[in-house]
């Protein structure tokens, strides 16, 4: 076979393998993610459907419970919120006021949290510094 | 002092700008004595970043509240180490420590390179300036770390209670050292596209050292981070597939792919646009991980809020991705291979595999990470992928990788013949297979994936020891010494490639313990109270008594309060361990919350208790109930306010240590339940271990060999002889 003819062949096989492989990943990763929400977009929620809740600890909201914890999630900036009953490990960070990470499910009027999802943003990280600067 | 520092930033940036116009000019005039201005300029960046980094240190030791970024993350109380390394703890102490690392590395590469690469140095120098001058202009207009307060402050807030962990203090410096390194055969790889010197070898090989060295210092941030994840956070695992951890890994992925297939370039001339691609992708995805971190634009555990510089960086990282694919373009002519693949059943070939894993992982982790904006892109909505999807990706590419890793070092350059295969294959195949049967026949094979892991992972370590084997029985034959001079006497005259094979061996080792710790371990979170027992992995684990303790500070403030617990663990009748898991509690400044009531609504950190072993890791964290204490802590803040207005600084503080003492008393005599998680993980240890081996074969690999060495004195020595001729003949003219 003529060398050039070769190349040809080979690069059409290799973009279609790179097309097929790029649809793949497409379908799985939107078969497999969830919607990233705050607690206002939850209001449609449906039953039995995983979404990825952002928000903040409602203030006065935790209690914790045998295995886990239950709290409120509220928009970032704003005050609506939601009812979470998360059970495994609460990250030390964890507590009012903080932005989380967590997959949850609605059950009744209760969003309920998938084991071990729960996470807290490190509050080391860089805060705009309140302090009065010069 | 901060106007010293802020001055000393304003010039590295005037400085760095006229040193990024002189290399450019010097190179395109040829005007040498401009081109040695630029070099310069590199050295001198790194004098006044030395000294402003010197400058916040400085602050931070002497907890000079004046500067905002000490009072906002040091206090008095802070311990010395932490103190010193606090100051990159910050946004603006963090990039402070970008830019001096940077001009450091910048100006090792361009003292070590100042009589070679003439045609590519200077626009490498300009590429380092630009980066520095870039860093500059954040810490000059956007971050400063040398902002004042108004009001000086008499105490700090403290370093945030998670980061109190020596590895965690020392992460951030590797990581960037990581970072800043990769810019170095980035900024060669684009002067030598500027000058199309890309196949040219002496490039490749000044800056090779710094690659490695790059990868070498990121995998131990890596690694460190993980330490720190698996010891501080208290879930009991290492890795979460967070964002801000992906950005770590994938430079050091791409690099990995780079100084593999960049031998291929040394020795046949051959995927030259591969290499020069994945030089200058590792660069970009160095920089993209230093943006992420600051941007916000994904969520993360670690990403920092409130940050303005997201807008810079993709412009900075922009400019990097079009100046690249331009370039590379522009070049393609030049980077054509002189060399052909001979046989798919070569090193060349194994090493193109490897290659093409290792970015196909890149590219995956790549492609998980960025999920939520490409998904809002085609979907109008933010999607994210959790750690299932990441594993359902890597965990077979991870396989095949280590398989490779087994294959390459066995298999000939341009062409394996089926005797060659018998000869290195038989042996180290054979075994591995044996292994895999018995550990099927144990159970193993209930876990396909970690067993197949198992067997790979004990090829390559049968393999590379087959490699050093042949290689000492050689050397014996030649030499007549004994074993272990032998073995010295190989790795020395071929420290690249027997460095190499351990760095093999090491990761080895580390999938291994991956497998087995992500496949076999047992995690139960379970409320319990003294005297409860529960049964984890076969361990039955007891919460025998709870423990307290307060940690004072110099002053004699108390710094820290810690519930904790005694668990012992049996095993068969026979107790294995003791452990203590603690929570610490640290104050919140917040007066509002009471005096006693303050110490409950600060930080909190998980000290685990960790029973550690070569077969298995027996580890717990704990959560006391605080809640129910919470009648005793209101009360006590009632009857200390009442008192407190009569009583002068000193006398308040005595009562409050008292008070703090009879609630301590408390937990102790009348202990709430506490939420354990409980966990039995085996062969956890071997991930540090295999890490180890790898920072071992790292630095074999690195360190200069004998004959190398011995070049550069004679070179040296030849410089300046010829020299001292000039000198002759110039006074003889």
């Amino acid at each position: 076979m003529h060398p050039a003819r070769k190349r040809r062949i080979r690069l059409v096989v290799a973009l279609s393998a790179a097309v097929i492989l790029a649809c793949a990943l497409v379908y799985t990763s939107l078969s497999a993610s969830n919607e990233s929400v705050q607690p206002s977009q939850l209001t449609a929620a449906q039953s039995g459907v995983s979404y990825q809740l952002t928000g903040k600890v409602a203030d006065g909201s935790v209690r914790e419970r045998s295995g886990g914890v239950d709290f409120r999630v509220r928009d970032r900036t704003g005050a609506r919120s939601v009812p979470v009953s998360y059970t495994g490990a609460v990250p030390d960070p964890f507590r009012e006021g903080r932005e989380v990470i967590v997959t949850v499910r609605k059950q009744g009027t209760m969003f309920v949290a998938e084991r071990d999802s729960l996470i807290t943003k490190c509050p080391s990280k860089f805060t705009e510094d309140s302090n009065q600067k010069s | 002092m901060a106007t010293v520092g802020r001055a000393l930033l304003i010039l590295a940036l005037v400085v760095a700008a006229y040193g990024l116009l002189a290399s450019i000019y010097g190179a395109r005039a040829r005007r040498p004595e401009w081109v040695a201005s630029g070099r310069r300029s590199v050295y001198a960046v790194a004098a006044l970043a030395t000294g402003a980094f010197a400058i916040l240190e400085l602050a931070f030791l002497r907890s000079d509240f004046s500067f905002s970024i000490v009072a906002s993350h040091s206090s008095t109380t802070t311990p010395t180490f932490y103190k010193a390394a606090a100051a990159w703890s910050s946004q603006e102490g963090s990039l402070l420590l970008w830019l001096w690392l940077l001009s450091l590395w910048s100006s090792l590469v361009l003292f070590f390179t100042r009589r070679q690469l003439r045609l590519v140095a200077p626009y490498a120098t300009a590429v380092l300036l630009g980066f520095a001058a870039f860093f500059a202009g954040l810490l000059v207009f956007k971050a400063s770390p040398f902002q004042t307060l108004a009001v000086v402050p008499a105490e700090g807030s403290g370093l945030n209670p998670l980061l109190r962990h020596p590895s965690m203090m020392i992460h951030p410096p590797m990581l960037y050292s990581g970072y800043t390194l990769f810019a170095i055969p980035f900024a060669f790889a684009i002067g030598a596209l500027i000058t199309r010197q890309v196949g040219a070898a002496d490039w490749i090989r000044s800056t090779r050292r710094f690659a490695l060295a790059a990868w070498f210092f990121l995998g131990i941030g890596v690694m460190l981070g993980a330490r720190w994840s698996y010891m501080e956070l208290g879930w009991g695992g290492y890795w979460a597939w967070d964002p801000v951890e992906n950005a770590s890994l994938l430079p050091w992925l791409t690099g990995t792919a780079f100084l593999h297939s960049i031998m291929i370039q040394e020795k046949r001339g051959m995927l030259k646009i591969w290499n020069i691609s994945l030089v200058l992708t590792t660069g970009i995805l160095a920089i993209l991980g230093t943006f992420l971190v600051r941007s916000g634009i994904l969520d993360s555990i670690h990403a920092f809020v409130g940050s303005s510089l997201g807008v810079p960086f993709v412009t900075l990282i922009g400019i990097m991705i079009a100046g690249s694919i331009g370039l590379v373009v522009w070049r393609r002519e030049a980077l054509r291979s002189e060399n052909r693949l001979d046989s798919m059943l070569s090193r060349e070939a194994i090493f193109l595999a490897n290659n093409l894993v290792l970015v196909g992982l890149a590219f995956v982790v790549f492609w998980g990470t960025f999920w939520p904006l490409i998904a809002e892109a085609l979907t109008g909505s933010r999607r994210a992928l959790g750690p299932p999807w990441f594993d359902r990706y890597t965990v077979p590419l991870a396989i095949v990788l280590v398989l490779l890793s087994g294959i390459g070092p066995l298999i000939a350059w341009r062409r394996a013949t089926a005797a060659n295969a018998r000869r290195n294959f038989l042996f180290p195949v054979g075994l591995a297979l044996l292994l895999g049967v018995v550990l099927a026949a144990l159970g193993v094979a209930s876990r396909p994936l970690a067993l197949a892991m198992f067997v790979c992972g004990a090829f390559v370590v049968f393999s590379v020891g087959q490699e050093f084997w042949r290689g000492v029985r050689v050397r014996r034959a030649m030499s007549g010494d004994g074993p272990l001079a032998a073995l010295v006497a190989l790795v020395g005259r071929n420290r690249r490639r027997y460095g190499g094979y351990l760095v093999h061996v090491g990761m080895a080792v580390l999938f291994i313990g991956i497998a087995a710790s992500t496949a076999f371990n047992d995690t139960t979170d379970v409320r319990m109270s003294p005297g409860d027992k529960t049964t984890v992995g076969g361990y039955q684990f007891t919460y025998v008594k709870p423990t307290s303790d307060a940690a004072f500070s110099g002053a004699g403030n108390i710094e820290k309060i810690s519930f904790g617990a005694v668990v012992t663990i049996r095993k068969d009748g026979k107790t294995v361990a003791t452990l203590r898991p603690e929570r610490g509690y640290y104050p919140s400044r917040d007066s509002s919350l009471g005096a006693v009531g303050r110490y409950f609504e600060g930080e909190a950190t998980s000290e685990v208790g960790l029973k550690g072993g070569m077969r298995r890791d027996l580890w717990t964290a704990m959560t006391p109930n605080i809640r129910e204490l919470q009648p005793v802590i209101d009360e006590a803040d009632k009857a200390f306010a009442t008192v407190a207005g009569q009583l002068n600084p000193e006398e308040a503080g005595a009562l409050l240590g008292r008070t703090l003492r009879l609630l301590i008393d408390r937990y102790e005599s009348e202990p709430p339940p506490a939420t354990f998680r409980l966990i039995t993980s085996p062969m956890v240890t071997w991930i540090w271990i295999g890490a180890l081996i790898v920072i071992g074969g790292a630095l074999i690999a690195m360190w200069p060999a004998p004959d190398a060495a011995r070049r550069r004195a004679t070179a040296r020595l030849a410089a300046r002889v010829a020299e001292d001729l000039g000198r002759t003949e110039t006074r003889t003219a």
